[in-house]
């Protein structure tokens, strides 16, 4: 009875019971060379001169290793390697289409690009020459036109959501339209614009601030949600400690909640304008194709870059070629405008938010 | 209590002219909003009644509006189900992919470049759609004909150009690709990391963590992206306008040259040339849009707000 218990140490189990435990597995650099060897395949097959099959065969390299792991590390490893594979795979053919787009719009626009392709109108042109300086500034002209109406508006709103209706029955009715409204599709909302000028200015009416009435619908709702987004973000306490000083609402809004949310609603409109400066159907309703320069927003057709691009691949003219390069080029202009918007968003977004978000 | 509690509201509401008038301008920015959404109904049904009443000589197309709406509204269906039935399965894979496998420094870079297929115009789309990504598809489509032509979807004849409907169904399953990804993505993200840690420490493999933790949490999440991803594939005008060459018939043949056409596209196509009561007929068939836009959105955020409580989707 005096003895005590020795401590034991841990078993060590045999070699054999340790290998069941583990299992086999594949050498870690087995899946890792694959896949190198695999993407290796597919960049040669895409940018190569062999052939776009070398992809398909590329994948099937790839497919090796779930399959060699079935054998070594059973159906649950293989099963899960399988998988990972395939979600790499979902990625990549995700990537395609960007890939395709960017190139073939880089490559077929670009010659285009000239001085003339910028300062010249359409006016009285046939055939070759020419330029989009008419649809630039068209298209310039109605997304401003656009954004003056939308950003009160949908500031104003967000201002609503946040600081007055909190909890109230309007509150959450705008909400749920705003919602509604995000979905409305965009050829719908040039529509709404033609049937709301019609009654003013009769049948067949074509004008640029439609196109701008257009536009604010389907701009106003992406501006309330990332503004609403933005004043959610600053902090009770600094409205608190504005209220505390006596400071009244209103000027605590202007004040302390507008500036320290700045660099976010910035942001927002950005991305909001990127959004609606490619839109192509309302203008086609709403705002029409012409091939002189049109400043003024309430006299008759305007041309923007989008209308413009559609109808010079769409209906050629004869001979075809010189409008559809022109196509390309107002194409890839348009593309350089939305790319440079997005990412002058990120920037503003980038250095101008609250130290803590970043 | 209410006596003291009214009493300090009395107190507590000093009336500035300055706030006064925010608060006005706010109101009234938000019942703009109101207007207009009521504005859309009122001028579209005002414009539109016409169309819809007009007998067959009156109008272009020379047959009551049913008979002329019904070929559009299958071809929009057919086009956005299509759409949605390839950008699925990728989107979902994708957000996996950025949200759980890629590399963690890389992850956001990842979403960012998949972003960027949202930022592309839809007229960019057409363009590519029409001169590259159609007659890349006439090969493949003469292939399915030959050996899947004994399906209906690929009875064929191909078509020559390529601008079917399946072309079609492909360029819109890359437009609402970006907007079901970025949604699963912040889904996925969501999931608490207590169930996934769970699972692994049941010896799950990672794809079982997915199954057993990400998916069950995730699943109104998804198909609630999913039908914003459909609303987007129903209202999208210019890439189908480009890309199809319809003729206005039901066919479920996915690979020829007579395809039907969409709400959407046939306003862009026809509108310019309209006159008088084709124009009403026009107008009313984009109220039918707006109507099933309107109906599959309100049905998607249906499913968020009644699986609120259980789930990562709000």
């Amino acid at each position: 009875m005096t003895s005590t218990l020795q401590p034991t140490s841990p078993p060590t189990p045999s070699p054999e019971i340790a290998k069941s435990l583990r299992g086999r597995s594949l050498p870690t650099w087995a899946p890792k060379a694959i896949g190198a060897l695999s993407v290796a395949l597919a960049l040669v097959g895409v940018f190569g001169p062999v052939g776009f099959w070398l992809v398909f065969v590329a994948w099937l390299v790839a497919a090796i290793v779930p399959l060699w792991s079935m054998f070594v590390e059973g159906r649950r490893k293989a099963t899960d390697r399988f998988v990972t594979l395939l979600v790499t795979t979902a990625f990549v053919i995700a990537l395609f289409p960007l890939g395709s787009i960017l190139t073939t719009v880089v490559t077929r626009g670009a010659p285009v690009l000239s001085s003339d392709f910028f300062t010249y109108s359409m006016r009285n042109v046939l055939g070759e020459g020419g330029g989009i300086y008419h649809a630039l500034m068209g298209t310039l002209l109605i997304t401003a036109a656009a954004a003056a109406i939308s950003v009160p508006i949908g500031l104003f709103t967000a201002i609503y959501l946040i600081e007055y209706g909190e909890g109230k029955r309007l509150a959450r009715w705008i909400r749920f339209l705003v919602d509604v409204m995000t979905g409305i599709p965009s050829i719908v909302a040039g529509l709404f614009a033609y049937a709301l000028f019609v009654i003013f200015f009769g049948p067949g009416v074509r004008m640029g601030v439609g196109g701008a009435v257009a536009l604010s619908v389907l701009m106003i709702p992406v501006v309330v949600r990332s503004c609403e987004e933005m004043l959610k973000l600053v902090p009770n306490e600094l409205r608190e400690a504005s209220y505390a000083l006596g400071v009244p609402k209103w000027r605590t809004i202007v004040k302390v909640v507008l500036p320290t949310a700045l660099a976010g609603i910035v942001t927002g409109v950005t991305l909001a304008v990127a959004r609606v400066i490619g839109e192509t159907a309302p203008l086609l309703i709403i705002a029409g194709l012409t091939d002189s320069v049109n400043f003024n927003l309430f006299d008759g057709r305007m041309a923007t870059l989008p209308v413009f691009t559609y109808f010079s691949i769409i209906t050629p003219g004869v001979p075809p070629g010189p409008s559809i390069e022109r196509a390309w080029g107002a194409a890839l202009v348009l593309l350089i405008i939305v790319m440079l918007l997005n990412f002058a968003a990120r920037l503003v977004s980038y250095f101008f938010s609250p130290k803590g978000e970043r | 209590m209410t006596s003291i509690q009214s009493t300090a509201r009395k107190r507590s509401t000093p009336t500035r002219p300055g706030d006064r008038i925010f608060r006005g301008t706010s109101i009234a920015a938000a019942l703009t909003i109101l207007a207009t959404l009521a504005g859309v109904a009122l001028f579209l049904t005002i414009e539109g009644i016409p169309g819809v009443l007009a007998s067959p000589d009156e109008v272009k197309h020379g047959t009551t509006f049913i008979d002329y709406v019904v070929p559009l509204v299958f071809g929009t269906l057919l086009a956005a189900v299509l759409a949605l039935a390839l950008a699925i399965p990728v989107a979902i894979g994708v957000a996996l992919y950025i949200s759980h496998y890629a590399p963690r420094r890389l992850a956001s870079t990842l979403g960012y470049i998949i972003d960027l297929l949202a930022a592309v115009p839809s007229v960019v789309y057409g363009v590519w759609g029409i001169s590259f990504l159609a007659t890349a598809l006439v090969p493949v489509y003469s292939w399915l004909e030959r050996t899947l032509g004994f399906i209906p979807l690929f009875a064929g004849p191909p078509s020559a150009t390529g601008r079917t409907i399946l072309t079609a169904s492909i360029v819109l399953a890359v437009m609402v690709l970006p907007v079901i990804t970025a949604l699963c993505r912040e889904i996925f993200l969501q999931t608490p990391r207590l169930h996934e840690e769970a699972a692994l420490a049941l010896g799950a493999t990672r794809w079982e963590m997915a199954r057993l933790a990400i998916f069950p949490y995730a699943r109104s999440g998804i198909i609630s992206a999913s039908m914003l991803g459909l609303g987007r594939a129903l209202g999208e005008t210019m890439a189908v306008a480009m890309v199809l060459s319809a003729s206005g018939v039901i066919t479920f043949n996915l690979i020829s040259s007579t395809n039907p056409s969409t709400i959407a596209a046939n306003i862009a196509l026809t509108f310019n040339e309209a006159t008088g009561l084709t124009v009403n007929a026009l107008i009313a068939s984009g109220l039918v849009l707006f109507l099933i836009t309107f109906l599959v959105n309100f049905a998607a955020r249906a499913i968020v707000e009644r699986r609120k409580d259980f789930s990562g989707a709000n």
